[in-house]
């Protein structure tokens, strides 16, 4: 328990300040500030994997680390779609993933938001669109937000998922304002 | 291994490591197998191609690990209604490796389980998509298909259905639990649900852009995948790669393994119920991607292994940064590894969890990193020692208990291992280039690169065609052996065990699914 405690406070704490939204990746006209209000800045995520090389999986799971500390910032991944607010997805969407993505964006309630992840979930990426890929996210379920990379850093998913649910998130051609301070 | 007895001869093969070719008959494939069991060799892939083209029928090829390389058998099929003898009466991963074979290309073993493995009713029963002639009609939606699960019945004998999306953060996949109580009576796994039609797909590349694809048929080892397939084509064009490039490689690899084993750590720590190691884990693993960002331009070094050699070269200062990292890792792992040895309720949770006896995991072929933990003594890095393993000389890390605790052990040792290898190429770096040109590949001339990832061997085989594009490639994974053997390792154990057992092994679902 000593070597615990020891450790515990050598380590000090980590965690960095988080970046910016940004809002460059916001896609979708979905987001309205009254989505945004009623989900507030504590946020549940569902995280979908609908065909992924598991590399996008990897720097999601860095989110949760000491320097990015994602809890810290009111957001948790959850085990149920029920429980989401927002669906974290990669792609590309494998034929043999759609039915299972559209089941769980069904099961997630309303108000709710996708952000898809990566190159493959924002484009399809380097597997394209085939007989067994339907490319990206957006052909399945709508998008709010893409965050490009292969795989994105921890930061640029930070910048997404807060791009998502910032209540200054201008939507597309759309006024971008809000009455927030 | 020797195969003089059985009348077939056998050629040199391009290849990263000793490789021959061995052409056979079916009934020869069998008895070749058989003869390869015999001397202790194991299954390493399995996979088929339309060579129809070129009046050749269809070609299945299955790939062994012998004691002194590794052996293709290839078995011309002149039709696609011939078919070929059931290999899983010898090496029982050869199982789902058919089906696919079948799935995929429509040539059949004689096998009694016919089950689809990689089909899952999004595109006709009676279309192969690894076919030269297949055609995808934008009409074919996203089906389902009932699977035909072996089921256990009895008095409180139930079913627990889990996936194919998952509780965590986690790829895809479908478990099918019978259980009593608490208890498994049998796990069975349904795959294929990221299937994206890598094979096919490569089909449509440039030999030189196909180290792109490879490094993303599993993310967490892009470098092994990346460097495989580069062995693959540097040696069907023959041409010698720099030494410092081959160090570089190296390097990555081995930081590429220091990276995922503290992550598994972690995680383990944590489906142990002990978050305080996610937290100290996760932290170091975080240190080393950010190191690998300086280093290699990416935080899992994805595309830094190309054909030829590595995109670039270390920046000035390196070395220090290097050597720095590696005292400093060293030093916390030695102390977590203390603090986890040390952890009654941790300890309690990981013995004898999961457990796989060397005597099964022979039997099943159980390969990697989760292989050695259970006994089997295979390592490519040092059984056949491609440069610069050579020189470096890398020590195999084993362990007999075939439990978590097995697991554990073998991932700290090996930890320590890399480290120790990492210091020892940053000391002796050759100078030199980093790459060199490759000439356009000559076509129909088949190649295999054959690297030791953190998970297991990684195997990419590749013939390239005419004008320097790709006309098959197979990369292969070690889950598609190990992921049977899990079912295995889960029988009598309790249902909340099952993740930790699970990410003991830590399986790729997408280098399986392709």
């Amino acid at each position: 328990m000593l070597h615990i405690l020891r450790q515990i406070a050598k380590t000090g704490i980590k965690t960095e300040a988080p970046p910016s939204p940004d809002l460059d990746m916001a896609v979708a006209a979905r987001l309205q500030k009254d989505i945004v209000k009623t989900l507030g800045r504590a946020l549940t995520i569902r995280q979908v994997d609908a065909g992924s090389c598991n590399g996008c999986e990897l720097e999601i799971h860095a989110l949760g680390n000491p320097y990015y500390n994602i809890e810290g910032l009111g957001i948790k991944f959850v085990a149920s779609p029920r429980h989401a607010d927002l669906l974290l997805v990669t792609g590309p969407v494998s034929k043999h993933m759609a039915i299972a993505l559209q089941r769980t964006y069904d099961a997630t309630p309303d108000p709710k938001l996708v952000v898809a992840v990566g190159d493959c979930g924002c484009s399809g990426g380097i597997f394209g669109e085939s007989y067994a890929s339907l490319g990206r996210v957006a052909n399945v379920i709508p998008v709010d937000v893409e965050i490009p990379g292969c795989p994105p850093t921890p930061t640029a998913l930070l910048q997404g998922i807060l791009a998502a649910i910032s209540a200054h998130a201008p939507a597309k051609g759309t006024e971008g304002a809000t009455d927030e301070p | 291994m020797d195969l003089s007895r059985l009348g077939f001869a056998t050629a040199a093969l391009p290849a990263g490591v000793p490789a021959r070719r061995c052409p056979v008959n079916a009934t020869g494939l069998l008895s070749s197998c058989r003869v390869a069991w015999e001397q202790g060799a194991h299954l390493v892939a399995l996979w088929g191609s339309d060579d129809r083209d070129r009046e050749r029928g269809f070609t299945l090829h299955v790939v062994v690990h012998g004691g002194d390389g590794l052996v293709l058998f290839e078995l011309t099929l002149p039709t696609a209604d011939s078919t070929y003898p059931d290999l899983g009466v010898v090496f029982p991963a050869a199982n789902r490796m058919q089906r696919a074979t079948y799935d995929l290309l429509g040539i059949a073993s004689e096998g009694d389980d016919q089950r689809p493995w990689v089909w899952q009713a999004s595109w006709p029963i009676d279309q192969f998509p690894l076919r030269r002639d297949f055609e995808a009609l934008p009409k074919w939606q996203p089906g389902q298909e009932e699977y035909a699960f072996v089921r256990v019945e009895g008095d409180g004998v139930h079913e627990i259905p889990v996936g194919p999306v998952h509780a965590g953060i986690i790829e895809p996949g479908h478990f099918r639990f019978q259980i009593v109580g608490e208890k498994v009576l049998r796990l069975e796994e349904r795959l294929g649900f990221v299937h994206k039609g890598i094979e096919k797909r490569f089909e449509a590349m440039a030999a030189v852009t196909g180290h792109r694809l490879a490094g993303r048929v599993s993310g967490d080892s892009t470098v092994a995948y990346a460097w495989a397939y580069a062995q693959a084509l540097e040696a069907i064009t023959d041409v010698p790669v720099p030494p410092r490039a081959l160090w570089l490689r190296a390097l990555a690899l081995e930081r590429e393994r220091i990276a995922n084993h503290l992550g598994d750590l972690g995680y383990l720590g944590n489906d142990g119920g002990f978050a305080f190691g996610l937290v100290q884990f996760s932290r170091l693993k975080e240190l080393v991607l950010r190191t690998n960002s300086a280093l290699f331009g990416h935080r899992l070094a994805m595309d830094y292994v190309a054909p030829g050699g590595v995109m670039h070269d270390l920046a000035p200062g390196s070395a220090t940064t290097i050597r720095d990292e590696c005292d400093m890792l060293e030093r916390e792992v030695r102390v977590l590894r203390d603090i986890y040895d040390e952890h009654d309720g941790l300890q309690d949770r990981f013995r004898g969890c999961g457990i796989v006896t060397p005597a099964l995991a022979a039997q099943l072929g159980l390969t990697g990193l989760a292989g050695r933990a259970s006994g089997q003594a295979r390592d490519a890095r040092c059984d056949f020692a491609a440069r610069p393993y050579d020189t470096l000389g890398a020590r195999k890390v084993t362990a007999e208990g075939g439990d978590v605790v097995a697991r554990v052990a073998v991932r700290f040792d090996e930890i320590m291992e890399s480290l120790r290898l990492v210091r020892a190429i940053v000391d002796a770096l050759p100078d030199g280039e980093i790459a060199t040109v490759l000439p356009e590949p000559p076509p129909f001339r088949k190649s295999l690169g054959y690297v030791e990832g953190w998970r297991g061997p990684i195997l990419v085989a590749l013939e390239c065609g005419p004008g320097g594009t790709i006309r098959r490639c197979h990369p292969h994974d070690p889950s598609w052996t190990n992921w049977p053997v899990l079912e295995h390792a889960v029988i009598g154990n309790i249902v909340p065990d099952f993740p930790l057992i699970n990410k003991s092994f830590n399986l790729s679902y997408s280098g399986q699914d392709l």
